[in-house]
């Protein structure tokens, strides 16, 4: 997917939601709904009691669908829909969701479901030997992240243990839509790179088009979360959310694809 | 190629972390462990102990108390008697002297009973750095004194609102602000969990209590205590008093749970009766957690022990066999409250209260031979109104009540 995009001469745009917010269904509804607005890649979240990641708007959808009843094998039915609908299906989940479930079984299901690789913001290559080996007999990509404090060791002995693509977090603290886009993702791109093939892309709290665009001009994908999830937490009712969704994400497609013309 | 893992005891600990943490806790590692080895650093941290904490504590023989334990002898290490009352201090000088050593000026830290947060307020005052402390809702509302304390020394309190509002919310909560301002902030973890080097520095800090403790027992029994019984939240005050003890193989090491409500409650934080092996906070160890690894909120009546998770080296410690787990309930460690309170006119920690229960029930299995040394980690002054509500003594309006019996103060029932 990544390589289609670079074909086409822009990033990609990768949009995260928690599976199970506002329900299973309504999710996977949302998670076609970018589908069809341009996202190309779907980041599904397994919610988790204690996400120290996540900001405020994050942590209020994984609550809710935790209290609604969410399960972590509607990931997995959630990598299905999405594949279905013809985006490349990752899971971006904490790490005890997946141990509790056996990283083996975790891995063989989410193949089965036609799911790409898993994201593990609270897992680092050092700790991930069995996942590692996991997902090479699977054939899942393993996205791990790089953070602008990571030195110049880190960056490389990370990116040396992904699969698919580096994920960057391009500013230092939890994730939430940020007014503006900071120097400091263009440099860690740039650091990146330089130990690196593998595409990078980058999250840091884009929540417009004009900023995707901005992103996209040095990044191979725009990682787009909480401005995507506030769309329906905050949103009236469950379908004024997808109609605000579709609009943000036409948006966001729109600046990746203007990004470089 | 990736970096071999660090920090294990056994199969546990290790660092769960988000990478943008890992040049932090390679540092803190890197200076600490230059620290241990600086006799200007180790010589600042001596004199502090001696002459701001009050080390060494000493220890007391509780001979009325002892008369409900099976007659066994019980001597209390006083980590109470310390600056803030706590064990917490020791801890939290030598961290507080790591964050100045590194460059950084402002701390955060966790706290649960408030004991954590008031000692690293203090250490924030006395060595000139901002500090912020993060309590779940719940904790500020149930500990409204050491609040009150903390803001006093300077500190601002943050109250968590979201998930259970207790002690694994506020950890949640310093890690996010960790994350955000690593550059100028050190994050003063409370106890011997998280990511390495936390057990392992926060258990070397508190090292100092079981050293103390081993000699002072030597030379008042002449010989080793048989059982040494602390109470175990997150498990620093245990792993202190432990921890000069591994090598003692005829030395039993006995940790006590919170038990709450009972184990078949489901309302407790029983890590070793109920929990699986997990990742939780940056650690991998023993969890509340569901079938899904969703951490499951834990309940006890004392806010230092309500944590779902616990220190991995415990983790392996009953994985060895080295050291054993037991729960005991909201009852029982009230029980023990009242009767140190009465037979001795020591006013335990909650949290200790659970390590006294323990002392009366393995005086009771070994009987008038035994020799119990207890870790008292903490004065009761901050469980005041806890206690003086669990036991009834306050009318409605939570005013000391005038009608309550002078021959039975505590109602309890408990005999002297």
């Amino acid at each position: 997917m990544l390589q289609r995009c670079r074909d086409e001469g822009r990033a990609a745009l990768v949009g995260y939601l928690p599976v199970g917010f506002p329900t299973v269904d309504g999710s996977i509804e949302a998670m076609r709904a970018l589908v069809e607005s341009g996202v190309d890649i779907i980041e599904i979240g397994v919610p988790y009691s204690d996400p120290v990641m996540d900001g405020p708007v994050i942590q209020d959808a994984a609550v809710r669908a935790l209290e609604a009843g969410v399960r972590v094998d509607d990931a997995f039915t959630a990598a299905r829909a999405v594949v279905d609908s013809g985006a490349a299906a990752l899971v971006m989940t904490y790490w005890n969701p997946v141990l509790r479930h056996g990283v083996e079984r975790f891995a063989a299901d989410l193949a089965d479901a036609g799911g790409s690789g898993l994201i593990t913001p609270d897992l680092i290559p050092d700790e991930a030997g069995e996942w590692i080996e996991a997902a090479d007999r699977h054939g899942l990509d393993k996205v791990f992240l790089v953070a602008p404090s990571s030195t110049p060791d880190r960056l490389a002995a990370v990116t040396s243990a992904c699969r698919g693509f580096v994920y960057a977090t391009a500013v230092m603290g939890v994730t939430g839509a940020r007014a503006q886009v900071g120097h400091a993702a263009q440099d860690l791109v740039a650091r990146t790179r330089s130990v690196t093939d593998l595409p990078v892309c980058v999250g840091l709290g884009v929540s417009t088009g004009a900023q995707a665009a901005e992103v996209g001009r040095f990044a191979d994908g725009v990682i787009v979360g909480s401005a995507l999830v506030r769309c329906l937490t905050e949103a009236p009712s469950p379908g004024e959310g997808l109609a605000r969704l579709r609009k943000l994400a036409a948006e966001l497609a729109d600046g990746v694809r203007e990004a470089r013309a | 190629m990736s970096h071999a893992p660090v920090g294990r005891f056994g199969g546990f600990g290790g660092r769960y972390v988000p990478e943008a943490l890992i040049p932090a806790l390679e540092q803190l590692d890197e200076e600490r462990r230059k620290a241990r080895v600086d006799p200007e650093f180790v010589g600042e941290l001596e004199r502090l102990h001696r002459t701001y904490t009050g080390r060494p504590s000493i220890i007391t023989e509780v001979p009325r108390f002892a008369e409900h334990c099976g007659g066994a002898r019980v001597i209390l290490k006083r980590e109470d008697l310390n600056h803030t009352g706590s064990h917490k201090i020791n801890n939290v000088l030598g961290q507080a002297l790591l964050t100045k050593r590194m460059g950084k000026t402002r701390v955060i830290a966790e706290t649960g009973a408030g004991q954590h947060g008031v000692a690293t307020a203090t250490a924030a005052a006395l060595l000139g750095l901002e500090c912020v402390v993060y309590m779940g809702r719940k904790d500020t509302e149930r500990q409204a004194l050491n609040v009150a304390r903390m803001r006093l020394l300077g500190a601002e309190v943050v109250a968590v609102e979201h998930g259970s509002q207790t002690l694994k919310d506020a950890v949640n909560e310093a890690f996010r602000d960790w994350v955000a301002n690593v550059e100028t902030t050190h994050y003063v973890l409370g106890t011997v969990t998280g990511p390495h080097p936390f057990p392992e520095m926060v258990r070397d800090f508190h090292r100092v209590i079981g050293v103390e403790a081993r000699q002072q027992v030597l030379d008042l029994v002449g010989r080793l205590p048989d059982v040494v019984c602390a109470c175990v939240g997150g498990g620093s005050n245990a792993m202190g008093i432990f921890h000069r003890f591994l090598d003692d193989a005829e030395v039993r090491l006995v940790g006590l749970e919170a038990g709450g409500s009972g184990i078949a409650s489901g309302h407790h934080a029983a890590r070793f009766s109920t929990g699986e092996p997990g990742v939780l906070h940056g650690a991998y160890t023993f969890v509340l957690q569901d079938e899904d690894g969703q951490t499951i909120e834990s309940h006890s009546v004392s806010a230092g022990l309500d944590y779902p998770s616990v220190g991995p080296e415990h983790a392996h410690l009953r994985e060895t066999g080295r050291a054993e787990y037991r729960p005991i309930t909201d009852d029982e460690a009230m029980e023990a409250f009242a009767l140190l309170s009465r037979t001795e006119g020591i006013l335990p920690a909650i949290e200790s209260a659970h390590a006294l229960a323990g002392a009366m029930q393995l005086g009771r299995e070994l009987g008038p031979d035994a020799v119990i040394l207890v870790n008292l980690s903490g004065r009761g002054d901050k469980d005041v109104h806890t206690a003086a509500q669990w036991f009834g003594l306050l009318d409605d309006s939570g005013s000391p009540e005038p009608a309550v019996s002078p021959e039975d103060p505590t109602g309890t029932g408990v005999q002297q």
